[in-house]
């Protein structure tokens, strides 16, 4: 990691609302929610800069953003306000909160890779596993049926599914290797962002370690940058150099990963911190 | 077929008004090629799904100097194709052909005749989903946005998972296929042997889905080609080794009949009229 370097996305003053909003809005709020108007503020204010060959950790409750942010720069959901740069998107000059549909589709399948938390988001469940990493190499224009036979072996092998089960449906796979499809599909174009949202969610304990110590071979292997957003400080101690802590749609408090756990500042994270111990 | 026309009836059936509406939406269709224009389709005297929008393209065009044809399957003699010319002369009065050289104007389902046809010919397809995109997209919304995009991934998908799970492409009729390099068009259910007829054709194609009120067509001379990978080449039907029965044609799309007493199978020619042409040289 290397913070001098321009970073590889960088979101300033991301907003999400649901409802209106009102003038008391910004002193009214019980939790993210305005107690005049009703307005939920899922994201407010929130800016982040992800280095290359980072992992950045987001950390916080249910409802705390998380998954708001993640399905932002993912295009799942309109931000109400704020920017996102990519550097692989017009050299980070604009934001890609207002690119065309067609050049959405193009970051999504070229620039960025998506874990979804339900592999059922991220996966077409009746189409076989090949076919599935195949979407997002057809999407770029390729039309060479070997090549993407190649490039599906090549990447389940490195997520560790046999290359005999490719022509399977991931309906029929377990929960641990829909997920390590998820990944590999993520990596079909060599994106330069991973986003990862609760991956190890649901998964026993002995699953959960293997996709960890997936997602660490990935970052070395590939030098990828990865926003990795979950509610499980282990796997933020873990995985992340630097992790940031969401509450109520803010950040409430961000550093680097040794930094934050070993000596949390704000109440929040401490709570968070020494609840785990 | 000795039917007069019945002069209680509009000439053609349908009012002017929605003749001209539906000539319209033809220019419409024939001036972007693969594109499928809606069109406000009329209750007809038969159901929806019988050819309604064939009928009502045939009709809207069709003037008293025409001679149609009709075919099912490529027969001509079928209760549906036999019924659609009947009407079409009880309303009109025009001339009727079996005989594809003296057809202007050939109403269609499911197949193209054998025999080329030319530049004074329009062959009218029936279509029951004129959305190639339906297969992997229910919704209309979406679909009219993909083709607006040019986002056809999902189509190409369908095609790439079948050649992962049978080592090739196994689509039979209504094989997709990309016209003049934009719009990617369902070419109807006829099989995919008869998609290389559509490229640079002399004849104009026309398309009509009467129940999901879209008219699309293929002008003459338009290039038209069948998805195929760059190493997965488009491949038609193949009849090697099998002949029609009849005429003895080993070049044209056959018909499999099977003879449950002596378990014996035979192979006939689908396009009856080339295959009567062909016995009579």
């Amino acid at each position: 990691m290397n913070t001098s370097e321009n970073p590889v996305l960088s979101v300033k003053n991301l907003t999400v609302r649901y409802g209106d909003g009102c003038s008391e809005c910004s002193t009214s709020l019980e939790k993210n929610r305005c107690r005049k108007c009703g307005t939920v503020w899922a994201s407010n204010d929130v800016s982040i800069d992800v280095y290359p060959g980072e992992v950045l950790g987001i950390v916080g409750e249910s409802g705390s953003g998380k998954s708001t942010l993640m399905q932002s720069l993912y295009f799942d959901i309109e931000p109400t306000s704020g920017n996102a740069y990519l550097n692989g998107y017009k050299n980070g000059c604009e934001s890609i909160w207002n690119a065309s549909p067609a050049e959405k589709r193009d970051i999504k399948n070229k620039i960025m890779g998506m874990v979804y938390q339900n592999p059922v988001r991220g996966l077409r469940m009746d189409y076989s596993a090949a076919s599935n990493i195949a979407e997002k190499i057809i999407a770029t224009g390729s039309r060479n049926a070997g090549e993407m036979t190649s490039r599906a072996k090549e990447l389940l092998e490195a997520v560790e599914i046999l290359t005999s089960r490719m022509s399977e449906a991931p309906k029929n796979f377990s929960g641990g290797m829909q997920q390590r499809v998820q990944i590999s599909k993520a990596l079909a174009n060599n994106p330069s962002i991973l986003l990862l949202d609760e991956v190890t969610t649901g998964l026993d304990l002995s699953v959960q370690a293997k996709v960890l110590d997936l997602i660490r071979k990935i970052k070395t292997l590939y030098g990828i940058s990865i926003l990795l957003v979950s509610h499980d400080l282990a796997v933020i101690r873990m995985l992340a150099d630097r992790t940031v802590v969401m509450l109520d749609g803010k950040i409430i408090e961000s550093g680097l990963t040794d930094q934050i756990l070993e000596d949390p500042q704000h109440e929040y994270t401490q709570q968070l911190v020494y609840s785990l111990l | 077929m000795k039917i007069k026309r019945n002069e209680e009836y509009n000439y053609g059936f349908l009012d002017e008004g929605s003749k001209k509406e539906i000539r319209r939406s033809t220019l419409k269709a024939v001036a972007i090629p693969g594109y499928q224009v809606p069109f406000g389709s009329r209750e007809l005297p038969i159901g929806r799904g019988w050819g309604t929008g064939g009928i009502q393209l045939t009709l809207s065009l069709i003037g008293p100097s025409d001679v149609l044809k009709v075919i099912d399957q490529g027969s001509d003699e079928s209760v549906n194709a036999v019924n659609i010319k009947k009407f079409v002369k009880l309303c009109t009065g025009i001339k009727t052909t079996t005989d594809t050289h003296k057809a202007t104007i050939i109403q269609s389902r499911h197949r193209i005749p054998e025999i080329p046809l030319k530049n004074d010919q329009i062959l009218v397809l029936q279509v029951p989903i004129p959305e190639p995109l339906r297969i992997v997209e229910p919704k209309e919304e979406v679909t009219k946005k993909m083709h607006a995009e040019k986002d056809y991934a999902p189509i190409w998908l369908q095609l790439y998972e079948s050649i992962i799970k049978y080592g090739k492409v196994t689509i039979s009729t209504e094989y997709p296929c990309t016209v003049e390099d934009r719009y990617i068009m369902n070419p109807s259910p006829i099989p995919k042997f008869d998609n290389p007829k559509l490229n640079m054709s002399e004849c104009l194609y026309l398309f009509g889905a009467g129940r999901e009120k879209k008219i699309y067509a293929i002008p003459p001379y338009t290039r038209v080609e069948s998805l195929a990978f760059d190493d997965v080449p488009f491949e038609k039907e193949n009849f090697k080794g099998k002949k029609c029965c009849l005429c003895g044609s080993c070049d044209t799309y056959l018909d499999e009949i099977f003879n449950s007493e002596t378990g014996e199978r035979y192979y006939q020619c689908s396009d009856t009229s080339y295959c009567r042409e062909v016995r009579s040289r």
